[in-house]
């Protein structure tokens, strides 16, 4: 089956400076796949850059392919087409990412001429129709009101109506729930999971939050310092993490239900991108470095079906984590 | 809305008391306008006859009452030069100086808004470095300066364009793009920078990621925003249509509002100078009032709260 899009060593440097190192990542059709790593680890960036939505200062390479069809080199009308009509994107700060200064109205219906062959009383109908699918009350009258007369949790519903305009193939939530509280949080990736499954609509929900990824994807990829460096299907992952910034990533969570058990904390921090180790960037800060890691960077490389580690000591970590001495 | 508009409009008849006081009580402490027009020379009786015609040996809060009596009945007083209303000779040099800056402030927008939105969109290219060392130019030099520069080409060098004085519309072109040039740069700076903070907002990559086209992204996302503080801006320059070419008439001894007030504050000419800048205060506070309404019009999130407050 080939995938819906395809993503083969996209790189970005913002002026030299590297901050996405070769991501390699495939996501089917009606897939919903976590991204998750560390603040700056490149989860975001890696989908503007898909979209073409980087500054133009920023210095992007690679492959994104949708159904086959390469999208960095792409003219501009092209990319428009597929911006929100094929692949939508919602923010993390729902309260800056509407316009102050026009009415959802607009907002809503220019998405929908964009994308849908709708004219007039049509248009309307239908922006009515996405507002009360993500649950905005008394949406008649609320057309008119500007974003700022919406709470945050109403304004991302809102960002997701504009998202459902295009009937996109693929929805990028890029942290949707990381600027609401926890009852709001909870709302909106319910709201999220049942449009999935309503439309077969293809998500990457990208958060540094692990359990709002377990609960709302089949597959996670891990990514630390501009690259992936595991994927898996997610209860696999969580269960038994074989990349050791994967394990200590899931070994900082604390369990629900068991003995207590004191967390785990990785120890260090993400290295500069100005100044990447050579090899393997997690090797200074990981337990079980030897020396070959720091002489070449570790590339993804199947374990198992449908599971990729960049770790040269994959299987090494493997068994430490099973409590297999190595022999 | 309602009371908005009326602590706004009540702050500006403020303004203009404190202008028109301020005005009043510093003309007085600065000079004698009995010395001014008689000359020092004038003998003493002469001098204390005009002094007391004019009621200038009344104690100041006596002079400054009586002066806003007269205001309210709509007298603005004479000229003490050549006894006429000073409302007269104001008025008639307004069309003058109107000939002047109502022409430069259209080139101004026409020149400055174009020029800083094209600088914030290629911001870092060729264009956008020439726009801004221009406006920096522009912004820096005094326009005395630029006036004598634009002189030293156009008239002495080239001898394209008279130096001064107001006899046919060629003597308007230099001191025209005097302002002109002066107000441009300005424009274009503000213009420049408002994009550009626009430009970094979210909801402008929200809309280029909906699949928005990246001109009507311009056109329809960030020029409304964008408008919000140039307004701010274009305000304050209509409000200094009359009294902002008070240096440019001098050095083109063009007979405007500008070039009256420079005489008569040499000549302490009491009333005419507070007419003219009874005016000014009116003009600015009103262009003032403007904005605010427009701010209201512009941005929904400010009539939101002027509906509170």
């Amino acid at each position: 089956m080939t995938p819906l899009i395809s993503i083969q060593g996209l790189s970005v440097a913002f002026g030299g400076v590297p901050v996405l190192r070769g991501v390699d990542l495939a996501l089917g059709k009606g897939e919903a796949l976590g991204l998750v790593g560390e603040s700056g680890s490149g989860k975001s960036v890696t989908w503007l850059a898909a979209l073409g939505l980087l500054p133009r200062h920023a210095d992007v390479s690679g492959s994104v392919r949708l159904d086959g069809r390469e999208l960095l080199l792409a003219p501009a009308s092209e990319l428009d087409k597929v911006r929100g009509g094929r692949i939508a994107m919602i923010f993390q700060d729902p309260a800056s990412a509407l316009n102050p200064v026009l009415t959802i109205r607009k907002q809503l219906c220019e998405a929908l001429a964009l994308h849908r062959d709708l004219s007039g009383e049509a248009v309307k109908a239908e922006a009515l129709r996405l507002l009360n699918l993500v649950g905005i009350p008394d949406a008649a009258r609320r057309l008119s009101a500007y974003p700022h007369e919406f709470s945050g949790g109403q304004v991302q519903r809102i960002m997701i109506a504009m998202a459902l305009a295009g009937n996109p193939d693929l929805l990028i939530a890029d942290e949707p729930t990381t600027a609401l509280d926890a009852t709001i949080q909870a709302q909106i990736l319910e709201l999220l999971s049942t449009i999935r499954r309503e439309m077969n609509m293809a998500m990457v929900l990208i958060s540094h939050d692990l359990g709002v990824v377990a609960e709302n994807c089949d597959r996670v990829a891990v990514m630390y310092a501009g690259r992936i460096v595991e994927q898996a299907p997610a209860n696999q992952l969580f269960a038994d993490p074989v990349h050791p910034y994967a394990q200590g990533l899931i070994g900082a969570l604390p369990p629900l239900d068991g003995p207590h058990r004191r967390l785990t904390a990785i120890p260090g921090a993400v290295p500069d991108p100005a100044h990447m180790p050579g090899g393997c960037a997690f090797a200074p800060r990981c337990a079980l470095a030897t020396e070959p890691c720091g002489l070449a960077a570790p590339t993804l490389a199947p374990i198992a079906d449908d599971r990729t580690v960049a770790c040269i000591r994959a299987e090494a970590s493997r068994r430490a984590l099973l409590g297999i001495a190595a022999e | 809305m309602g009371r908005y508009f009326a602590i706004r409009i009540g702050r500006a008849a403020l303004t203009i008391v404190l202008v028109v006081t301020f005005a009043f009580v510093v003309l007085r402490l600065s000079g004698d306008p009995a010395l001014m027009i008689l000359g020092p020379e004038a003998p003493p009786e002469v001098l204390a006859a005009f002094r007391k015609a004019w009621g200038l040996d009344d104690p100041i809060w006596f002079q400054y009452l009586d002066y806003f009596g007269a205001i309210a009945k709509g007298e603005l007083g004479r000229s003490m030069r050549d006894g006429r209303p000073a409302m007269e000779l104001v008025l008639e040099r307004i069309p003058a100086t109107l000939a002047l800056t109502l022409p430069a402030f259209v080139f101004k927008v026409a020149l400055g808004i174009p020029a800083g939105i094209y600088a914030a969109l290629h911001r870092g290219s060729a264009i956008d470095r020439a726009v801004m060392m221009t406006a920096v130019a522009g912004f820096t030099v005094p326009s005395f300066v630029l006036a004598l520069l634009l002189v030293l080409i156009f008239a002495v060098q080239l001898g394209w364009l008279p130096s001064g004085g107001q006899d046919s519309w060629r003597h308007a072109i230099l001191p025209i793009a005097t302002l002109s040039l002066g107000g441009a740069a300005v424009l274009a700076r503000f213009t420049r920078s408002a994009m550009l903070e626009v430009l970094g907002q979210p909801y402008i990559r929200t809309a280029s990621a909906k699949g928005v086209p990246w001109r009507k992204v311009v056109t329809s996302h960030a020029l409304p925003n964008a408008a919000i503080p140039t307004v701010t801006i274009l305000g304050f320059m209509i409000g200094s249509l009359i009294a902002g070419a008070v240096v440019v008439e001098s050095v083109f001894a063009w007979p405007g509002v500008g070039r009256l007030l420079v005489v008569a504050v040499a000549n302490r000419d009491l009333a005419v100078v507070q007419c003219i800048l009874l005016l000014v205060a009116l003009t600015m506070v009103t262009s003032n009032l403007v904005v605010d309404f427009l701010y209201g019009f512009l941005d929904p999130r400010l009539r939101a709260k002027g509906a509170h407050a």
